[in-house]
């Protein structure tokens, strides 16, 4: 006979009603929030009947622009979970003094550290660049789509499968409370044996199978799909710092697979790879994960330097100065990447020659990048600069992260990060490359490349305000952390006794504010340029007058982005054809294949999703059932051949005469 | 920067876009693709062997390699995986010539040479486990486990895909998808010898020497 007890087991592994938080009113409160937007959003999708259109041209689609353009939504809707995190740690440090507590437990305010850099890393600032790579890469190479579009659409949803689980964790259990790399042996199941850091594994590793493949498919789409004429040395900065992040992205992320799995293996089957005892070995957890985790920053900061490149050229109306060189800065960053990881623990002991290396390497990396500095200087200089959002985005950065860079220098001198190490000195130099590099870089994109996707151009006032917001708003949210850091404050401290330190925590809780006024005001500029549309309309294509291949077709681009596979004759391709008079053809066209749509994707990363989800609650026949599920969609999916459908050659032609239409109505040259 | 790659008949104007444009054959990129993530594999494998070396002599006083390794089976067991490739190496041979018949006895004796790899692996597994030599005992076993188990899971991951394919050309005879895909099962299967080189290298002769 089963007891009560272990048929709730069986069926339900560790779950119970218990791991729903109602007596944690905050949780309660944002689940209500979450809950009646969720059923808001919901309702209005099916009144408006919108579900069958969402599933036809979005969720099952293969394009990679739609694909890109889903990756932009979920690193948007994932920075304001980030944010809410990021505000309440800043209440809490504002008011936790002395004989105060401030609103959040001790239990919660660790999760809400971790959860913010798991999700502003992982789901917030990789999203939004691959998002970015995947929209802009095959119109910049004059390619149809990228290399395996299937793929693509897979590693958007297992992204997707594994941003659910982390969200899911808000309600239904516990998130880790280890902070965001997840260090053991306070993530070992002896110190951790709740189902938070089991949330942490499952949620990264379904979505870093996403990230993975998604490397592999644009490298693949950029080393074979360019179109004839462009060689290597012709491609678009944006393009090669794609390419670099992509073979960072390959090389790297089987490294934090691995680590994941061992530390899976010490909860599940106790093993002894990071534990004390039995002959493990915590510090070589630390050792590997930032062997990811080092390159991975550069992953995320090279395409952001790749959007900087084509904006400072757009706008100043000049060729990007110092071609050859920023390519070569870039795969110098891309090489050097890989060995500077133990500055990260420069403090674990390894003594003055390895900690010597190590510092030495980290400065050394600051030359590639202060070489691309001045190649993006000398690109403004004597040009005719138009300060249209993007470049305004990216003088910030110029200004922001030249301060970060060089605190990060500071931090590489071994001795001096032994008194800074893990200090709020060492929070505000990486906030201040991350948010000065990548997010700033990501709003250059976005309000650079808005136009090319949409066909209209984005509000320019509520982009500015969001944009004087947004810096004004870092500026003051960080640069009292330095002072804090540099008085000793460390990280993660969720209560003060010194009450001389209070003013700076309030100030950095102000900047916060602002940030959240730069944050609606984003979404306002969205809402509003939506609304605005007609009168922001662009209809030729190439609003901002630019260099590369993908303003030499509509906006938004037709599915098979280029009726004809153009040809390259110059570094930049399409103001090379401008100047040589280039007359877009109007008739001839042919029939062009093109990737069919597929839901395979969407099944199989659902069932990854179930399978993390048994996974983190013990649940063993679900994780059994959904593991079986997932392995025979895949065999069955393989059975499918028929992955083509032919554009017709009438089709074509429909497209592009109404192109020529719109293009004479607007009296602008077909 | 001009490029004699594309100039037009009628006069000096460059070309800009390919007039008459090929297809372009399905899955080109496809062994390119799966080539770059076999590398990304391989770096899982060399994550693996990394953690083996720098954990592989925590006996935390539990068995050694020299209590555990039983060479003359684990040589059986090698000349089991070299002898798959090779049959798989004739498969393609066949592939080549066209003749499905042949093929598929080819990768029927790869899928029984795997097969039999694959279960003596379980068998030595099984072995150490029921002597209390679990992954759990020492740092070291886990590590072994961890590699070698990886190993053979890939294998087995490999069997699969085999039994899938045999089923597909079984049905729709060698078409250009169809070859492709023995092309990068085939890089896989070799790929795995290689990876078991390293391993019977580095595991099982260097352990039996400590």
């Amino acid at each position: 006979m089963l007891s009560d007890s272990s048929v709730h087991q069986l069926l339900f592994g560790r779950l119970t009603a218990a791991a729903v938080p109602i007596h944690e009113p905050i949780l309660v409160a944002t689940f209500a929030v979450v809950a009646a937007g969720g059923i808001a959003v919901l309702a209005a999708i099916s009144y408006f009947k919108l579900w069958g259109y969402l599933w036809r041209e979005w969720f099952t689609s293969i394009d990679h622009k739609r694909i890109g353009v889903m990756y932009m939504v979920l690193g948007i809707v994932m920075l304001l979970r980030g944010f809410a995190d990021a505000i309440m740690m800043r209440l809490q440090q504002a008011m936790a003094f002395g004989p105060a507590q401030g609103f959040l437990p001790a239990h919660h305010f660790d999760q809400i550290f971790t959860a913010h850099g798991v999700i502003m890393i992982f789901f917030v600032a990789m999203p939004l660049v691959t998002g970015l790579m995947n929209f802009v890469v095959p119109l910049q190479i004059g390619a149809r789509d990228v290399a395996f579009p299937f793929l693509n659409n897979f590693s958007f949803w297992m992204t997707v499968s594994g941003a659910a689980l982390v969200m899911l964790s808000l309600f239904v259990g516990d998130f880790a409370r280890t902070g965001w790399l997840a260090y053991p042996p306070l993530s070992g199941i002896a110190y951790s044996p709740d189902s938070g850091v089991d949330y942490y594994i499952w949620g990264l590793q379904i979505a870093g199978i996403g990230t993975l493949l998604s490397g592999v498919n644009l490298i693949a789409t950029i080393l074979k799909l360019r179109a004839p004429g462009m060689a290597m040395m012709r491609m678009p900065v944006f393009t090669w710092t794609a390419l670099c992040t992509n073979v960072l992205i390959v090389a790297s992320f089987p490294v934090l697979t691995v680590v994941l799995a061992l530390l899976s293996l010490d909860r599940y089957l106790g093993t002894h790879f990071f534990t004390n005892g039995l002959g493990g070995n915590p510090m070589m957890y630390v050792n590997l994960i930032w062997i990811w985790g080092h390159p991975e920053v550069y992953i995320l900061i090279l395409p952001a330097f790749g959007v900087f490149s084509e904006v400072t050229a757009t706008f100043a109306g000049k060729r990007l100065f110092g071609y050859s060189s920023m390519v070569y800065a870039t795969v110098v960053i891309t090489i050097l990447a890989y060995v500077v990881w133990l500055h990260h623990f420069f403090t674990m002991g390894s003594g003055a020659s390895v900690n010597s290396f190590f510092g030495i390497t980290t400065m050394v990396i600051s030359i590639p990048t202060g070489a691309k500095v001045f190649n993006w200087l000398f690109t403004l200089y004597q040009g005719r600069i138009r300060f249209e959002l993007p470049m305004m985005w990216t003088i910030a950065f110029m200004l922001t992260f030249v301060i970060g860079g060089m605190s990060g220098v500071l931090l590489a001198v071994p001795p001096a990060d032994f008194v800074l190490h893990n200090s709020l000195f060492l929070v505000a130099h990486f906030h201040n490359v991350i948010i000065g590099g990548v997010v700033f870089g990501m709003f250059a994109g976005i309000s650079y490349w808005f136009p090319k996707a949409f066909g209209f151009r984005l509000d320019p006032f509520w982009g500015k305000m969001s944009f004087w917001f947004w810096v004004v708003g870092f500026y003051v949210a960080f640069m009292p952390l330095y002072v804090l850091g540099l008085m000793g404050v460390t990280r993660r401290l969720r209560h003060f006794d010194d009450p001389s330190l209070q003013i700076w925590f309030i100030i950095a809780a102000v900047g916060a504010g602002l940030i959240l006024v730069g944050i609606v005001s984003f979404l306002i500029q969205i809402f509003v340029s939506i609304r605005r549309r007609d009168s922001l309309r662009d209809v030729s294509g190439d609003p901002w007058n630019g260099r590369s291949l993908e303003w030499s077709t509509s906006s938004p681009p037709p599915a098979y982005n280029y009726a004809f596979t153009p040809v390259v004759h110059d570094r930049d391709a399409w103001w090379d054809m401008k100047q040589r008079g280039y007359r877009r053809p109007v008739d001839g066209f042919k029939a062009i294949t093109m990737p069919r749509n597929t839901g395979a994707g969407v099944v199989l990363a659902a069932l990854a999703g179930v399978f993390g989800f048994a996974m983190i609650w013990y649940i063993w026949w679900l994780a059994g059932f959904s593991l079986a599920a997932l392995m025979f969609t895949v065999i069955r999916h393989s059975f499918n051949y028929a992955r083509e459908v032919r554009v017709s050659a009438a089709e074509v032609d429909r497209t592009e005469r109404t192109r020529t239409r719109l293009l004479a109505a607007a009296g602008l040259p077909s | 920067m001009n490029d004699d790659h594309a100039i037009s008949a009628t006069g000096g104007s460059p070309l800009f876009h390919v007039a008459d444009e090929h297809e372009h054959a399905a899955g080109g990129s496809t062994l390119l693709g799966f080539w770059i993530y076999l590398m990304s594999d391989c770096i899982v494998f060399a994550m693996l062997f990394a953690t083996y070396g720098v954990l592989g002599t925590n006996y935390a006083g539990g068995p050694t390699p020299r209590d555990l390794f039983d060479l003359r089976l684990v040589a059986v067991n090698t000349s089991m995986l070299l002898l798959s490739s090779i049959t798989y190496g004739f498969a393609m041979l066949q592939v080549q010539r066209g003749r499905v018949r042949a093929m598929q006895g080819w990768l029927a004796a790869t899928a029984l040479f795997g097969l039999a790899f694959v279960s003596i692996e379980m068998h030595e597994f099984a072995h150490m486990i029921h002597d209390g030599a679990t992954p759990a005992r020492s740092a070291f076993l886990s590590a072994f486990f961890t590699l070698v188990g990886t190993h053979g899971l890939h294998v087995s991951i490999g069997l699969v895909w085999l039994a899938t394919l045999m089923i597909q050309v079984g049905r729709r005879g060698l078409e250009p998808a169809n070859v492709r895909r023995l092309e990068c099962l085939g890089m896989f299967w070799h790929f795995l010898d290689v990876i078991w080189i390293g391993v019977f290298t580095f595991v099982y002769l260097m352990g039996s020497l400590r």
